[in-house]
């Protein structure tokens, strides 16, 4: 008998099994709306030309070499991406309380986030301190923090299903006015609104406001740099002294997790970041991204409103960055996935992204009769 | 300036200063002293006779080609990582024609570098072997050891933590008695983490011989073999002598692990290249053990990165560019093995006392020079060469230009210090 012949089969991640249906429909008229990707208006990944430029830049420097980086991370990397968030003048940098983990994506840098704190925060390895994540949220928050050692990761209010929107009386109610950790979440910064700052305000507002809390950051999606792992977890303490203690504590965990960072993705942002020619073509590569998002927003409610579809729509252009609750219920989806050849997440969610000059009449018109056949 | 009202007690104030990584503050304190002949024989990593990193011609070479291929792009791997490096790997541990790679039951997941292969399958196992999330389960661990092993066993979970006898400090060699012993007693289904080839930090690997008879008695008392390769090709020069253990384990019908590096062999440490082999008895079972590694990697990575694995997997995968590596691979092993044989004539040529064929015999990156830790203070603060407490000495930190200055320093600090 094997060792593993207990070993119960995993179910296979949803957002991933959507992607493999995609791949094995053979209908040629098929749309992805799943998985969480930038694509061009002709549906292909994109490689944004600033990348592609600091890419050649990295190979013809033979003052490079593969030399394990810091345990934390590429230094230049960890403080530029912390000033993207907080903001270049930010009195907390100026201050020296804040630091930063580079890490595995925006994944890796709540990974370890999670970690810290179930070791040191709210007491010694407090397994119970409750962790709210939103109703709903990214598919893989529950399990991040679960599997951190967290057992009591629960919902806050946050959609209201009824008005489209936020509820917003459902998440103050779970607040309520009581010392709450902050641990934000920043995976779309500049892909939202096309403006860095703007996407950080809330950030930089709750750090106004004295708050010492984490910030995990991805680089997959405004740099397009999904497969090369760029995260950046951002500290915000009181002071430096709590800063390095957090810092080295930090450090024994990413030890014992993946050791030290991989360079070229960290590199690449870090040479982007601190180049302020690269830093503008950057910027402008983002907005390329957020504006094709934004003109689809704009035309799917228009070809619907203009299709007379059941509903209102108003909710596709208020939504932003790059998904969108529809409010297709499970029925609807099926139809479309089924009927149309169209994949979309359970949930009614869909990536703008899969959205093109080319395939947003067959949308348009598939939701629409989805609507209006299926309730 | 924190305004009054903001003035309270920090959240994280009992968290508590952790003690530095000690390989890494050996190199900070060697990159602080300002002595001209200071030597760092410290942390692991491959330096060329001018004391340099190395970069490998072949790597450069792919890079190249990489920057230069319009046809990739950054999506993200699958979780389990990039299939061309997984399956290139797998094959460099096991052999091109190994009979259980032809049967279907070798799989293997994309790790960040060997730690990350190790934890990945620590955690594995913590979840799912000998009972469901059996912390309790022994795992044992050399000793000495690399330093990370314990804690990432200890931090997958593992309360039991311990060591095997391994080094025999008297006759600077293997404790063969102390290995047997322990593999006799450790309780059934305990797990051992066996270093493939050039044993860190001790640089003593069992013969063909030995590893015959640990493998015998852990077949007999059902003990899991969760091997550490981090140095195959690096050690003796070739790959196939160096995975020899794997291979042999594998021929017993071991359903084993694999934690593999390609951190010193391609000499990719900052990119992260890792790859852990998982040997099942047959192909459903490995399938559902690989759907619950995809879990693990999931709350961890999510996805692993791909410049240091398409580096790897091209390389592996074309046959000219390969024999280059195996080149480049060549040639580090060999200017390690030409120190050894140098520092050791030096030594003799000294009348340095006690005997030194230790440092011909054993392999790999390290040598367990025998110093201890007066010895090992004297070298560091008197000669400002740095080297770690246990002793443990890298070979790639000797050059032609330093090789006289380390044995002599070794013969004065042997010679005044006991």
């Amino acid at each position: 008998m094997s060792l593993f012949g207990e070993v119960p089969q995993a179910t296979p991640v949803a957002v991933f099994k959507v992607t493999n249906d995609f791949k094995e429909d053979p209908n040629p008229k098929k749309v992805n709306l799943g998985v969480g990707a930038y694509r061009t208006d002709e549906g292909q990944p994109w490689v944004l030309p600033v990348v592609k430029k600091v890419e050649k830049i990295i190979v013809a420097d033979d003052s490079l070499n593969h030399e394990y980086l810091p345990i934390l991370g590429l230094p230049e990397f960890r403080s530029s991406a912390s000033k993207i968030a907080l903001g270049e003048d930010s009195p907390a940098i100026q201050e020296n309380r804040v630091g930063a983990v580079q890490c595995l994506g925006g994944t890796g840098a709540l990974k370890i986030g999670a970690e810290f704190l179930r070791r040191w925060y709210n007491g010694n390895n407090n397994t119970r301190t409750p962790v709210y994540v939103s109703a709903p949220t990214w598919e893989n928050h529950n399990a991040v923090f679960v599997n951190a050692g967290f057992e009591d990761v629960r919902p806050y209010k946050y959609w209201d299903a009824e008005k489209r929107g936020l509820d917003l009386s459902g998440f103050l109610g779970d607040l309520e006015r009581r010392k709450l950790f902050v641990f934000f979440d920043s995976a779309y910064q500049g892909f939202a609104s096309g403006c860095l700052d703007k996407d950080a305000w809330a950030v930089r507002y709750f750090i106004t406001q004295g708050f010492e809390m984490f910030c995990a950051q991805s680089f997959s999606k405004n740099f397009g740099l999904y497969n090369e792992r760029v995260g950046n977890l951002t500290i915000v303490a009181r002071d430096p002294d709590n800063l390095k203690r957090v810092l080295s504590q930090m450090e024994k965990i990413v030890r014992v997790t993946w050791s030290n960072p991989p360079s070229q993705g960290a590199r690449l942002v870090a040479v982007t970041l601190n180049n302020p020619e690269l830093f503008s073509e950057w910027k402008d590569n983002v907005k390329t991204m957020a504006d094709r998002v934004l003109s689809m927003r704009a035309s799917l409610r228009a070809k619907l409103e203009a299709l007379e579809t059941p509903g209102t729509w108003d909710h596709i252009t208020q939504q932003i960055g790059m998904f969108s609750f529809t409010g297709l219920n499970p029925n609807q989806v099926e139809y479309l996935i089924k009927e149309k050849s169209i994949y979309l997440m359970a949930s009614g969610r869909i990536n703008m992204c899969g959205l093109t000059t080319k395939n947003i009449d067959y949308v348009a018109e598939s939701i629409h009769e989805s609507v209006v056949n299926v309730q | 300036f924190v305004p009054g009202s903001l003035k309270k007690m920090s959240i994280f104030a009992e968290v508590p200063q952790a003690p530095p990584v000690a390989v890494f503050k050996l190199t900070a304190d060697f990159r602080e002293d300002t002595h001209p002949q200071k030597v760092n024989l410290g942390v692991g990593a491959y330096r060329t006779d001018d004391c340099q990193p190395w970069v490998l011609p072949v790597v450069k070479k792919v890079e190249k080609m990489i920057v230069e291929d319009n046809s990739l792009n950054h999506e993200y791997l699958p979780i389990l990582g990039l299939p061309e490096l997984r399956s290139a790997a797998s094959k460099v541990a096991l052999g091109d024609d190994s009979p259980a790679i032809k049967d279907g039951r070798v799989g293997a997941v994309q790790g960040l570098g060997g730690t990350g292969a190790l934890r990945i399958g620590a955690e594995f196992l913590r979840r799912w072997y000998n009972g469901t999330n059996n912390k309790a389960t022994p795992v044992y661990v050399s000793a000495p050891t690399w330093e990370n092993h314990n804690a990432v066993f200890a931090d997958a979970g593992f309360t039991d933590v311990r060591p095997y006898h391994y080094w025999d400090g008297a006759k600077k060699g293997l404790d063969l008695t102390g290995i047997m012993d322990d593999l006799e007693k450790a309780p059934e289904h305990s797990i051992f983490v066996l270093h493939a080839c050039a044993h860190n930090p001790t640089g003593t690997d069992p013969t063909p011989d030995e590893w015959k008879k640990i493998a015998e008695v852990m077949k007999r008392r059902s003990l899991f073999a969760f091997f550490d390769s981090a140095y195959q090709g690096f050690a003796s020069g070739n790959l196939d002598k160096d995975a020899w253990a794997i291979r042999y384990f594998v021929s017993q019908g071991f359903e084993l692990f694999c934690a593999q590096s390609f951190s010193k062999n391609f000499g990719l440490y900052n990119e992260r290249v890792g790859n852990l082999t998982v040997v099942a008895q047959d192909k459903d079972n490995l399938t559902r053990v690989l759907s619950q590694m995809e879990k693990i990697v999931r709350t961890t990575w999510s996805n692993p990165p791909s410049q240091g694995a398409r580096i790897v997997a091209i390389t592996l995968n074309n046959p000219e560019l390969f024999t280059e590596w195996k080149g480049n691979v060549k040639t580090m092993a060999d200017r390690v093995l030409l120190m050894r044989d140098q520092l050791k004539a030096k030594l003799i040529a000294l009348g340095t006392p006690g005997t030194w064929d230790h440092i011909t015999e054993q392999i790999g990156m390290f040598s367990f020079t025998g110093l201890n830790p007066k010895q090992v203070e004297y070298m560091i603060k008197e000669k400002h060469v740095f080297l770690m407490a246990s002793g443990r000495i890298n070979m790639c930190g000797l050059t032609s230009k330093n090789i006289d200055y380390v044995a002599e320093s070794i013969h004065e600090t042997v010679s005044k210090v006991q």
